[in-house]
């Protein structure tokens, strides 16, 4: 099991690289959609089981089919034409990337703490335990989210509806 | 359990960066969103892993409320990817320059 753990985060450390790297946004989508599979194998692993069908439903489902709907509504020829980075924001835009992974990296070395500790089993994963708590401790954020979805809806047809002069 | 919480944390933190740098790296709208789809997804593993190391169901619930706001900000993102590329057609960040930002 802790080998499969760290082959699957290989293999999502991996896989989210090809999504930034590739100059191709249908390979990066098809390796974001392997990138949420992993993440919901490490959801199961880490015994989150709701969470990981979640992952694969909404992410994997729902968000991914939006995704590659826009990809194929757009113009992609364009891509391998767009213009490179200059090579001061590169060298910036690096800079930042190492001191943040720096400074949270010392953050979590120096957190004390029992960090290091593996954990123990437990059962709060499973979709009742989920459930109790989302419809009793957390049933105002669940209804807010509701209303969330709702007001996406209606942001999304009104931005795609087509203006009649 | 199999992994000590802090390498959980710090493959988040990998992951997070990798978004990071794709958002600070790629010119393309859609690849920046896919981006934040991964920084978003980096946040939810560190909560799935301290929700596990604290036996406490809140983690979970937090992830949950997290992908509610993902599908939203996905769909009203793209559809404001979509309006961008009828009216200016293109999607590269470099030429969508209106605000003057």
């Amino acid at each position: 099991m802790t080998f499969l753990f760290y082959f699957v985060a290989c293999l999502t450390i991996i896989s989210a690289l090809f999504v930034v790297l590739n100059r191709n946004p249908v390979y990066s989508a098809v390796m974001l959609v392997l990138c949420f599979f992993s993440i919901a194998t490490l959801y199961l692993l880490l015994e989150a089981y709701f969470v990981a069908v979640l992952e694969i439903i909404i992410y994997a489902g729902a968000i991914m089919v939006l995704f590659l709907f826009v990809i194929m509504l757009l113009d992609l020829g364009r891509e391998a034409a767009l213009p490179k980075l200059k090579k001061l924001d590169k060298a910036l835009s690096l800079f930042l990337v190492v001191i943040i992974f720096l400074g949270i990296l010392t953050l979590t070395m120096w957190a004390g703490g029992d960090l290091h500790q593996t954990l123990n089993p437990s059962s709060v994963g499973d979709i009742k335990a989920v459930g109790k708590a989302l419809f009793t401790d957390f049933l105002l954020p669940f209804e807010v989210a509701s209303l969330l979805l709702l007001v996406a809806l209606i942001g999304t047809v009104y931005l795609a509806k087509r203006r009649v002069k | 359990m199999i992994v000590p919480v802090e390498h959980v944390v710090i493959l988040s933190l990998l992951l997070f960066l990798i978004g990071i740098m794709g958002v600070l790296f790629r010119r393309n709208a859609i690849i920046i969103f896919m981006s934040i789809e991964l920084m978003l997804n980096a946040v939810n593993l560190c909560l799935i892993g301290f929700s596990r190391y604290y036996q406490s169901v809140d983690g979970q619930v937090f992830v949950f409320l997290v992908m509610t706001l993902a599908a939203a900000e996905v769909s009203v993102g793209l559809a404001i990817i979509v309006a961008l590329y009828r009216n200016r057609q293109t999607i590269n960040i470099d030429e969508i320059n209106l605000m003057r930002g």
